[in-house]
């Protein structure tokens, strides 16, 4: 990096522009700077409701600022992560990424096959060092060796001296961390191509198809082809559910237990689906996923015919499940009908107007009001069942009055002026099942393990090497011992090159003639227990 | 007494004596203050003033160990009298958080002599503690399904022994930057600081504290991601939870890296540290009252 200053002075062709890049790219400051982008650019999504889990959070957002709309739309700040900016950093660093690790690994394994480097000239040099007469009968550069041996060192002879090394595995766990971290991409993008998730809400007593066109919502990979997708069906016989009633936590989930019964290729089989215990069927997961209340409703048309009868999903709103829904009831005649309103399962009316105070349907009430118009034309064209297009209708009203009324299960209310009624017959629970299918899971788990035992390698292992020679000079035979760790955060080093050196001169407890910063350190260590 | 008032007592024990122990490490270090570091000419003042301090520093770890005796009554009752592991709301998060952190400095503090670190320690475990048994408080109840999983029990011991390593890194962090300080301004010969260990071997605790906590906080996260596989049908949906695991995570990511790149060594390491840290705890806290996601189940 040094040298592109330099470089970038004349002009420089194509070809140079790009290999600058490239080592810009894959230098080690650039992935420092492109982690903490990547965490900056996490954070607005976590503060600004996302479209991917809360679409509806994001349209009153939206409605509530509308100033901060106009600058969050067009910068994709309701999809932080799929959008260009948040996919531009972490593209780039997993390009930053390979490109760092394939050189250091071709490196690694070249180091791998490698024998420990040559006893140093100067070994007085290193941060360590240790010298010590031999006499003659000293166990000499054999004993050396096997204590290096013993401390499960990688040892090579030469002929006056011995060089040592260990830990050579944080290097290789460095990389295996690294490149699994590119696999658990990979595994991330497998699913997300090839995957889907569907989810229907069904209401107790009925079932749902792994079909297309039963799916409430449906989320596909590009890969997917959605008119295959393996056929079941998952009825949901009962779904029970239970709320703290005690003071504490009042009101909290306690139990959701929905009884299904599986249709499989023919086969029929009974399961309990619980949160946190999905069923499988055929290698995807069926998983339950949120819950609610149905009105079951019977509406009367003004020819006194019954319009639609059964249950009516309504959306919870609140954790009390103030629900809102819509009941449609477009085959009335003369004038098609229409409801708009809420279920509450413990209705209360007071200042803050109709809600539910509890989530267990204690005291269910509907509240409504009605809408009325000419029978509409069959459009074909799919509408949403959970709100009202009140285009062509008019709201019913009494005694000038918009007619609203909250019958009680069992209680019926008829419209004025004989346009018909709607009666409470009653509720029931509804399920959210989720299908799901991540064929990708499998290699992002196992790359994710693969990258925590890298991991480990990398930052416990503590590399080190030691050298240790016999000089012959003016003074006599002499041992030489020396040592060097290569990550930082060591200890034991000075024990090691003692240590070495005892075993060479023989000596537990050699006097050592030179011995620096290790004296300096225990006085420091010391020090601080005071 | 019931077992459920017998943890609460026992907790706001412990929340007391470790404001004790503050009280006796601030001792510690101010009966030092302006006293230079001799080594020979030893008056008997000055050994007396050595003896007076040293005498502070111990009185303050007898103090945390007792509250530490009380934290795990409190938080081993609580877990009896809920009948299940304690690990349901803030309270009980905060409650473990804060004993795997003083377990952790007791630990140290026999192997590597970290005592310098009980003014600090003892400060958060303090404000953890208080903030605990005054704000986070709620009275033992079942919990919520989503809950019932193995996944979860695994996910939050192994996030909260790295959050522990991370606290205790980042109080190291800390001194070591209070070290430096004192150090650039020339006072580094006088007081409680000059006396601890050098600035490379606060930097190789802090290390050591956050390279543990690294991989079991890599760990943690996935496992929560294979819980939420378990409840929710999906490994990973950005909840705002999620999200500020996967920050926390890349910064102390950006430390490792920081520690082996030259002009990030030293005090620009200790600071992304420290900001792991602060996301660290706006993930511990600040998420639950503050975002809206499905991780808010917990109550407070
Ligand atoms: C997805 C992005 C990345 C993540 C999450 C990541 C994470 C980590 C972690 C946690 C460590 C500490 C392990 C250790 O000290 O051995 C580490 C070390 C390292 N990383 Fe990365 N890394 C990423 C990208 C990169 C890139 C792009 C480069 C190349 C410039 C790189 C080069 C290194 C090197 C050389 C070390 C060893 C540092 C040392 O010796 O302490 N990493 N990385």
């Amino acid at each position: 990096m040094a040298s592109t200053a330099t470089q970038r002075a004349p002009a420089l062709g194509a070809g140079e522009m790009l290999r600058w890049f490239w080592t810009q790219l894959t230098s080690m400051r650039t992935a420092l700077i492109l982690l903490f982008l990547l965490a900056l650019a996490a954070i607005p999504g976590s503060i600004v409701p996302q479209r991917s889990s809360s679409p509806i959070r994001v349209n009153d957002f939206r409605e509530a600022h509308p100033n901060l709309d106009r600058i969050y739309q067009p910068l994709g700040v309701y999809d932080v992560y799929t959008s260009p900016w948040f996919s531009a950093i972490y593209l780039l660093l997993f390009a930053s990424l390979i490109g760092c690790i394939l050189p250091r690994i071709r490196q690694h394994v070249r180091a791998l096959r490698t024998p420990p480097p040559r006893v140093p000239a100067r070994l007085d040099r290193l941060p360590e060092y240790a010298g010590a007469a031999a006499a003659s009968t000293a166990p000499g550069l054999t004993a050396a060796h096997a204590f290096l041996k013993g401390r499960r060192f990688l040892v090579a002879r030469s002929e006056n001296g011995i060089s040592a090394e260990r830990g050579r595995w944080r290097e290789t766990g460095n990389l295996l961390f690294h490149t699994s971290l590119i696999f658990v991409l990979v595994g991330v993008a497998w699913s997300n191509l090839y995957g889907y998730k569907g989810s229907a809400m069904v209401v107790e007593g009925q079932g749902f198809s792994n079909t297309l066109t039963q799916f409430d919502e449906l989320r596909a990979g590009a890969f997917v082809d959605t008119n295959a997708l393996e056929p079941f069906t998952v009825i949901l016989d009962s779904f029970t559910v239970s709320f703290e009633t005690g003071e504490v936590q009042r009101g909290a989930a306690r139990q959701f237990d929905a009884e299904v019964t599986v249709v499989d290729g023919g086969q029929r089989r009974k399961e309990l689906l619980q949160v946190n215990h999905p069923v499988r069927v055929v290698g995807r997961s069926v998983h339950l996923i949120a819950h609610g209340y149905a009105a079951q409703v019977t509406i009367r048309d003004g020819d006194g015919r019954v319009a639609l009868s059964g249950p009516v999903i309504f959306l919870p709103q609140d954790g009390n499940f103030s629900s809102a829904g819509v009941i449609k009831a477009p085959d009335a005649r003369p004038e098609r009908l229409a409801f708009e309103g809420f279920f509450l399962p413990t209705a209360v009316v007071d200042d803050r107007g109709p809600r539910s105070v509890f989530p267990d349907a204690y005291n269910p009430e509907l509240f409504l009001n009605a809408w009325t118009g000419p029978p509409k034309k069959e459009t074909g064209l799919p509408e949403n069942v959970y709100s009202l297009d009140t285009s062509g209708l008019e709201p019913v009203q009494l005694n000038g009055d918009l007619a609203r009324f909250r019958p009680k299960v069992g209680e019926h209310y008829t419209l004025p002026d004989q346009m018909g009624s709607v009666t409470f017959d009653g509720w029931s629970r509804w399920a959210k099942l989720q299908t799901s299918s991540t064929p990708g899971l499998w290699l992002t788990v196992g790359s994710i393990a693969a990258a925590i035992v890298g991991l480990c390698l990398s930052l416990f292992i503590r590399p080190r090497r030691l050298w240790i020679r016999l000089v012959q000079d003016n003074d006599g035979a002499r041992f030489e011992a020396g040592g060097l760790d290569r990550a930082d955060a060591s200890t034991g080093l000075a024990e090691d090159v003692r240590g070495l050196l005892a075993a060479a001169v023989g000596d537990p407890s050699p006097n050592s003639d030179i011995d620096r910063d290790h004296a300096a350190v225990r006085n420091q260590e010391s020090e601080g227990e005071q | 007494m019931t077992t459920e008032v017998l943890s609460n007592l026992a907790m706001v024990t412990a929340a007391v004596v470790y404001l004790l122990a503050v009280v006796a490490h601030a001792a510690e270090w101010a009966s030092l203050r302006g006293v230079p570091v001799l080594t020979s000419e030893q008056t008997e003042t000055y050994r007396t003033t050595l003896a007076r301090s040293n005498y502070w520093g111990r009185l303050g770890v007898g103090l945390t160990m007792i509250a530490a005796a009380s934290h795990v009554v409190g938080v081993v009752s609580r877990g009896i009298a809920a009948e299940r592991a304690p690990w349901g709301n803030m309270y009980e998060f905060v409650t473990t958080l804060m004993l795997f952190i003083v377990l952790l400095y007791l630990i140290l503090l026999r192997k590597a002599h970290l005592r310098w670190l009980g003014l600090l320690v003892n400060l958060l475990l303090t404000l953890g503690m208080g903030l605990a048994v005054t704000v986070l408080y709620v009275a033992v109840a079942p919990l919520v399904p989503a809950l019932h999983s193995v996944w979860f029990i695994i996910h939050i011991v192994a996030a909260s022994i790295a959050g522990a390593a991370f606290n205790v890194g980042g109080l190291a962090t800390i001194v070591g930057l209070l070290k430096a300080r004192s150090e650039r301004r020339g006072t580094a010969q006088v007081g409680y600081l000059a006396r601890l260990p050098s600035l490379e071997r606060l930097d190789t605790i802090a290390y050591r504290a956050h390279a543990f906590g690294f991989p079991l906080w890599t760990f943690a996260v996935a496992a929560g991601a294979i819980w939420a596989e378990f409840a929710w049908g999906r490994f990973w949906g950005w909840d705002p939870k999620e999200t500020w695991s996967l920050v926390t995570w890349v910064i102390y990511a950006g430390y490792l890296h920081a520690r082996a790149t030259a002009g990030w060594k030293g005090r620009r390491a200790a600071i992304i540290a420290l900001i792991g840290l602060v996301s660290f705890w706006f993930n511990f806290i600040g998420v639950n009252l503050l975002l809206n996601g499905l991780h808010s189940y917990a109550g407070i």
